[in-house]
């Protein structure tokens, strides 16, 4: 369970989140969605600890996660970062254990147990055999499912997801998001997923907020925010919502 | 298994033909023979001034150049670690400039020759480094973070400054010129174990701290944001790292000058044949270091015996083809 408290995060004078309140259940995938500089990737940076707050709380279960020790965070937090650069020589392995890293001593020694546990996440996000590639060979699909896997190793109740379908051609990512919302459903994980795309998260997420300049415009069932005055208002474009032709969403097209 | 310790035993392999060598090899002839005697301490009266220059001139030296091998290439593997970039050397953030700077003012005042005005130059050059490191480190600061390229920036504009005083004082001081160049090549040869009981437990600590942290360097390598998100106190072990190096590179540099790419090109050489896991990296890049620059301390006694070279100059003139080599290569290969 993550509980997002009127978190508010400034860059210098300027407010980038003002009082942003957000919750999501065990099991359940939660869509972030807003026009560039809404502060989507600021509030993902934010929760997981790597952006200075300066107020709220970031709880699951009644722990303040913003108050603890980046150690510790990371067993209940884990990020799947958006596009990131990864250094090239690390073999897919080699990545993925590092997602145990909270749970290894400042040596980073590894037991069976981790790599039992990296082997699970490799296979469950299907990167089982590219295991001895090296990162730098991958394609960005590829690349970006080994994140997921190395989030995954990390075990942890929550899982946070940076726009990481950005430089994904179609087929990753829908692959990708079928895969988050499986998990996530089979093994109860809180998923927060910030995502540009109107349609897939309407398609994957079970429910959606709409964050613009800093706050949340609206929040609940895809129905209930993908609503033509809301979304119009938000992108400054007219746009249309109608009846996906083959699935219970709505979707939405631009008015041109 | 063997996969795993293979990479040790070429590097300590290497580094014992090395030291061997460095021991053997002198303007004074000492047979084989002799010296195997000397070393496994049968000394009979015929050997007894093989066995003084042995223990009292060459395996002191050997050690120094060892441990000073050592500092420079594990600081160079934590700093190329701390700022991803593979042409970082120990001297990124103004250890070099610094320690000249000191040795030059040092060397301008005539002290006298006892203990402690041998250890002028050094003190001061092992001061100035520090403090350098200290004052670019604090010129970078913003808040609570130290951004790689401030440090980078404020490393470069501060050298450049330290450097330019020190031109500045070789110049109006033209009889220590040559000797300060000398030191800069390749420190000042002292004789004896002192040097070396000098910077013994500032290595130890700094190259200490380097090698427990492997694993964090590599998280490191996949940025600060995702490090952090996986478990690390970024700041505060970037910092320590720093601090750990520095004081590495600044002890080696006190005795043995300002010696160039064996910082730089030791890690790419390591990494490039047995991977980038800096767990390993650390300590294999000391070893292969040491060894490295053993060789080149040789190269430099008996290429133009009895003439000694500074170090330095053959570091320099086998490191920059090296150097323009790894520029070339880590562009296309997956290595880094």
């Amino acid at each position: 369970m993550l509980k997002i408290e009127n978190l508010s995060v400034s860059y210098g004078s300027r407010s980038v989140l003002a009082n942003v309140s957000l919750e999501v259940n065990s099991g359940e995938v939660l869509a972030l969605i807003g026009p560039n500089g809404a502060g989507k990737s600021t509030l993902v940076r934010a929760a997981s600890g790597v952006v200075p707050v300066e107020a709220g709380a970031v709880r699951t279960n009644g722990d303040d996660l913003l108050s603890l020790p980046p150690l510790q965070r990371a067993r209940f937090l884990a990020v799947v970062p958006q596009a990131a650069s990864l250094p090239p020589a690390f073999s897919v392995w080699e990545t993925v254990l590092l997602g145990r890293t909270p749970y290894l001593n400042f040596l980073g020694q590894v037991s069976a147990k981790d790599e039992e546990i990296s082997r699970s996440a490799l296979a469950k996000v299907d990167v089982l055999e590219l295991a001895s590639r090296r990162v730098g060979e991958l394609s960005g699909g590829e690349q970006q499912r080994v994140l997921l896997a190395r989030a995954l190793a990390q075990s942890t109740p929550i899982l946070l997801l940076d726009e990481p379908t950005t430089n994904l051609d179609l087929h990753y990512q829908i692959g990708f998001l079928e895969t988050v919302r499986t998990l996530a459903h089979a093994d109860g994980l809180a998923v927060l997923i910030a995502l540009h795309d109107l349609n897939l998260a309407a398609h994957y997420a079970d429910r959606i907020a709409l964050l613009v300049g800093g706050k949340i415009k609206a929040a609940g069932m895809p129905r209930q925010v993908l609503t033509p005055e809301l979304i119009s208002e938000a992108y400054h474009l007219p746009v249309r919502v109608v009846q996906h032709p083959f699935a219970d969403v709505p979707l939405v097209l631009p008015e041109k | 298994m063997s996969r795993r310790i293979l990479p040790y035993l070429w590097t300590l392999l290497f580094l014992a033909l090395a030291a061997l060598l460095s021991v053997a090899i002198g303007s004074v002839f000492i047979p084989l023979a002799d010296l195997w005697r000397v070393l496994t301490g049968q000394p009979p009266q015929t050997v007894s001034a093989a066995a003084t220059i042995i223990f009292e001139l060459r395996l002191p030296r050997t050690v120094l150049v060892l441990l000073t091998g050592a500092a420079l290439s594990g600081s160079g593997a934590a700093y190329q670690g701390l700022f991803r970039n593979p042409l970082a050397d120990p001297y990124l953030i103004g250890v070099a400039s610094g320690a000249g700077l000191g040795a030059i003012l040092a060397m301008s005042v005539h002290w006298p020759y006892s203990f402690w005005g041998l250890m002028a130059v050094p003190a001061a050059a092992f001061v100035g480094a520090l403090l350098t490191v200290f004052i670019v480190y604090s010129l970078a600061r913003l808040g609570k973070t130290v951004p790689t390229t401030n440090l980078i920036l404020a490393g470069v504009a501060f050298s450049s400054f330290a450097t330019a005083v020190t031109s500045f004082l070789m110049l109006r001081s033209t009889g220590e010129l040559r000797r300060a160049i000398a030191w800069m090549l390749g420190g000042a040869s002292q004789a004896g174990w002192g040097p070396v009981l000098s910077i013994l437990p500032y290595l130890a600590i700094g190259l200490g701290i380097l090698l427990l942290n492997g694993h964090a360097l590599n998280l490191l390598q996949f940025g600060d944001d995702q490090a952090q998100q996986l478990g690390l106190h970024v700041t505060r072990t970037r910092t320590l790292l720093l601090v750990a190096a520095s004081l590495a590179t600044a002890a080696a540099v006190s005795f043995s000058g300002t010696i160039g790419f064996v910082g730089l090109i030791v890690p790419h050489i390591m990494r490039l044949w047995f991977g980038a896991d800096y767990r390993r990296l650390l300590p294999l890049s000391l070893i292969a270091g040491a060894g490295t620059l053993l060789l080149a301390d040789v190269l430099a006694r008996s290429v133009l015996a009895p003439q000694e070279l500074p170090v330095g100059i053959v570091t320099a003139i086998a490191g920059a083809p090296f150097f323009l080599w790894v520029l070339r290569r880590a562009k296309n290969q997956g290595y880094w």
